[in-house]
Formats: C-alpha cells, structure tokens, sequence
C-alpha cells in the first residue's frame, strides 16, 4: 500500500516537474535565441500588469495552442493519425520518469529510487522507448494520407534509426566504465574523485569522446536543427504537416520533451547525475580535510538542484546548437552517422577496453 | 577534423553575442548601464526613438501671434497636392478686409501621401509638418478628416 502511494506520488511530482521544465524550456529557447540575435524576446504576457520579463509567456503560448481550431482533414487515416501525437509524446514522456532527480530515499523501512521507474536496467529501458518513439513519427507521416508527411516519416524514421545505433554504441563505453544498468547506480558510481580527491570521476572525464558521440547523435535523435530534415520547414512541412491545434501542440512538446530528456541523459551519464562534487549522503567531505554533516534530506534537496542546475546548462547548451547551425543535407546526415559517429563509438570501445586491460 | 573546429567556431560566435548580450541586459537590470549592447529592439509603447529632423508626419496649422490663423485661404497648397486631399471653403477675414481665412481646412489623412508639397507650396508658412508623432491612427475613416481643430491641436 504505501509503495502504491509513493508511486502515485513519484508520478505526480516527478512528471510534474517535468512538464514544468518543458514549458520553461520553450521560454528559454524564444529568449536564448532572441539574446542570440541581438533582440530581446517575448515579455508582454502579463498577469495583472505583472510581466517579469516573460515569465508567464510559456502559459500564454499553452493557452493559445489549446484555443486554435483542431482540425481533422477528410482523407487521413483516422487510427494513425489520432495515435500518432499520443505516441511521439508518451513516448517521450516515459524515459523522462527512468532518470533519477536525487538518490533514493528509505522510507517505510524501504528504499524508493528519486525517479519514476527504478529500474535497474534503466538504460535498457530508455533506448528501446526512444527506438520506440520512431512510430510517432511514422504514424504521423503514414495516416496524414499526405506525400510530405509521408516523406517526412520516412526521412525521420530513417534518420532516427541510424542514430540509434550511434547512441546505443557510444553508451557502450559509458556502461564499459560504470558497469551497471541501473542509472542511480552509474551516477554513483560518479560520486568517487581521483587526483587525491579533487577531481570528480565523472562520465565526461573518464568517457570525453562519448560524451560528444552521445550528445551528436541525442542531438540528431531529437529531429531539431541542424538535423530537421523530417521537418525541413522551407521545402517539406514534415510528418506533421496536416496536424493542428493541440494535436501539432503535442508533437511540438514532445520535441521539447525530447531536449529534456536529452539533457537529463546527458547529465546522468556524463556530468555526474545529480552528484554535487564532495557531497554524499551524510554530507560533505572535503578533499582538504574539512566535512559538513547534513540531514539526509536537506542532501536530496541539494542533490536535486544540482540536478536541475546541470539539466539547464545542458539545455541551455542544446538551445544554443540549434539556433547556431544551418540544416545537414539528408546524405551528409547518413554519412555523419554511419561513416562518423558509428566508426568512432566503436574505436571508443577498443580503446576504452585497451585502457581498462592495461590498468587491470 | 578541420569541419569540426569550424563548428566549434561557428558556436563560439553564437556564445559571444549571447554572453555580450546577456552582460549588457544585466547591467541593464541592475541599473547599472544604459547601453544594450548590440541589442537593437526598442521596446515601443514605453520606449520611442527619436524621429529625425527631416521626417515628414502629422500637418500643423499655426497661428499668428494674435491669435487668427496664418492660412489666407490661397488654395496653393491644395493645388500643389498630388493627392487632392486638401479640402478648403474660403470666407472673408472680419478683422481684416483684405484678407480671407479659411471657413473650413480639411486634411484626408487617409488619402495624403506626405509628400510635403503642401508645405513647400505654402506661402505664408502656415503649414507645416512637423509635429514627430507616428501614430497617425483612427478607428474609423471619417476620423481621418482633420479639421482645423485637430490642425492646430497637436
């Protein structure tokens, strides 16, 4: 009974979050990219004459989304067309909840994972959901009963599964390194320092090609410039070319889902989850000597704003790339992916595996 | 490899404006600078940028200094319009005999081109457009008839 509780809990709170992270990811991405190109953003929305600069444009823009007409043309697909939204942002959604936001807590003479589904082969989990978010795109484009969305599905899925293997390959080296499946164990299994205790021996150091391989192809899986080409706004509308309202609404969230889920990946594997250096469940111990001791849950709090503060950096990051980039052409996406990033996550597995024989 | 250091590249010139930008928009929060850094957006209802001298907008009827309007009624201005927007209806001047006034000055707003030959025409330096406020804007388009009374009201 209670584990049913702390699960509807975990549910609401965590997706909760999340949800609330996505609407601040499209603020940031309208005001990233205005700072970027010298203009200042949306910041009219205004709730009783109080504006703070934007803050509530995210609600103004759901709001907007939720009124526009919803549209159904008469010669689509109905099942596909109707599941296709739902898949993209379920899909998305999911993956979400298997990425731990702070270490797990004992409750009820218990222990309860900080994340959704504590799984322990989590990274199992979250790669074969993402292989399974294609069918939203395929859907989308398939029942739209339309030659661009079909074009569009087509070149999504073609582009998401070849980035797959990538992503797949490149986190080899990642579970090389922390051999587990479960997430909270590899971010863990981060929170050990090196160099007498002053550097932390986080993913990044340990995994620096990965690290990049992963963030490329994650980049690519997202389908956002530079790797747009389902979309190709200028020349083809994409899979989600005959979908209005809140029906396109959804697909446009499960994109920023997407980046989130990105990030949080990206943070987990590589920056160390939501490890704040030299802190662990009793507190701090410092590599010059000093500890602060601190009740377990004020070290969760921390944790998770450790976790929030490395998730926005990363975000932050990713918005950045997409608003610096022009659109790869459809061959140089395949050739970046089969004849790049495949050949040297492989590479970054024999040397992963030399490094580790010669330092057993 | 040569590609990947020209993106890389390519990112750092994004970063530049973005941290620039942001530097200045700080300073700006804080009060601590004016400058914008290479921010170009006017934030318009509350902020306006200065028209130039030389922009022609809203006519102004002026006055001479007791008082009566400047304008003698001479109909150069409406004929040197190309729109043909200018309406006047002539009456003799009570306090001077040699002189008309005009009865009625209309200016279709709507229809004047701001072109300035109404000005250039002028010859008593009656008309002149120069009041700098671009929000020459009605809710109906019989509102953009402007009377004397909205002439020398500016």
């Amino acid at each position: 009974m209670e584990w049913v509780i702390a699960v509807a809990v975990k549910v609401i709170v965590i997706f909760t979050w999340a949800l609330l992270t996505v609407l601040y990811i499209t603020l940031l991405e309208r005001k990233e990219s205005a700072v970027i190109q010298d203009r200042i953003g949306a910041n009219r929305a205004s709730i009783l004459g109080l504006r703070l600069n934007g803050f509530f444009q995210p609600y103004a823009d759901a709001l907007k989304m939720f009124f526009k007409e919803d549209y159904t043309p008469p010669f689509v697909d109905k099942p596909f067309y109707y599941l296709a939204p739902l898949v993209s942002i379920v899909f998305a959604l999911i993956p979400v909840g298997a990425v731990p936001v702070a270490d797990s807590i004992g409750l009820f003479g218990r222990k309860f994972p900080l994340s959704v589904i504590g799984s322990n082969v989590g990274v199992v989990l979250i790669l074969s959901l993402l292989s399974l978010a294609v069918y939203g795109v395929i859907f989308g484009g398939y029942g739209s009963r339309n030659k661009y969305g079909v074009l569009g599905g087509m070149r999504g899925t073609a582009q998401a599964i070849s980035y797959e293997v990538a992503i797949g390959l490149s986190l080899v080296g990642v579970l090389m390194v922390f051999p587990s499946l479960d997430l909270n164990e590899i971010v863990h299994l981060q929170n050990r320092y090196i160099l007498g205790g002053w550097v932390p021996l986080w993913g990044i150091f340990l995994q620096p090609l990965a690290a990049v391989l992963f963030l490329i192809a994650g980049m690519a899986e997202n389908k956002r410039v530079p790797f747009d080409i389902p979309e190709g706004e200028s020349e083809i509308i994409g899979y989600f070319l005959e979908y209005s309202g809140m029906k396109f609404g959804m697909f446009f969230v499960a994109d920023f889902v997407e980046i989130l889920l990105l990030a949080a990946l990206f943070t987990t594997f590589f920056l160390g989850g939501y490890n704040l250096p030299w802190l662990f469940t009793e507190g701090f111990h410092f590599p010059w000597g000093g500890s602060l001791a601190m009740s377990p849950i004020i070290v969760r709090i921390v944790q998770f704003v450790t976790f929030n503060i490395k998730l926005w950096i990363m975000i932050w990051f990713l918005l950045l790339v997409r608003w610096t980039y022009p659109r790869y052409r459809f061959d140089q996406l395949m050739d970046l992916g089969w004849k790049s990033l495949v050949p040297l996550s492989i590479f970054n597995i024999l040397i992963t595996a030399a490094v580790m024989v010669v330092i057993r | 490899m040569r590609l990947f250091i020209e993106a890389v590249k390519g990112l750092g010139v994004t970063m530049k404006h973005f941290f620039l930008n942001m530097f200045y928009h700080i300073l700006r929060f804080f009060h601590l600078s004016h400058k914008k850094g290479e921010t170009v957006t006017t934030q318009y209802p509350e902020e306006k940028r200065e028209t130039f001298t030389r922009v022609r907008l809203r006519h102004r009827l002026l006055s001479r200094d007791d008082g009566r309007l400047r304008c003698v009624a001479c109909y150069m201005c409406a004929t040197a319009c190309p729109a043909q927007c200018i309406y006047i209806e002539a009456e003799e001047d009570p306090r001077n005999p040699l002189e008309k006034k005009p009865k009625q000055f209309i200016i279709n707003l709507g229809r004047c081109a701001y072109c300035g030959f109404c000005v250039e025409a002028c010859p008593e330096d009656a008309l002149r457009m120069d009041v700098h406020v671009p929000e020459i804007s009605e809710y109906k388009k019989e509102d953009l008839l402007y009377d004397i009374d909205k002439l020398t009201h500016w």
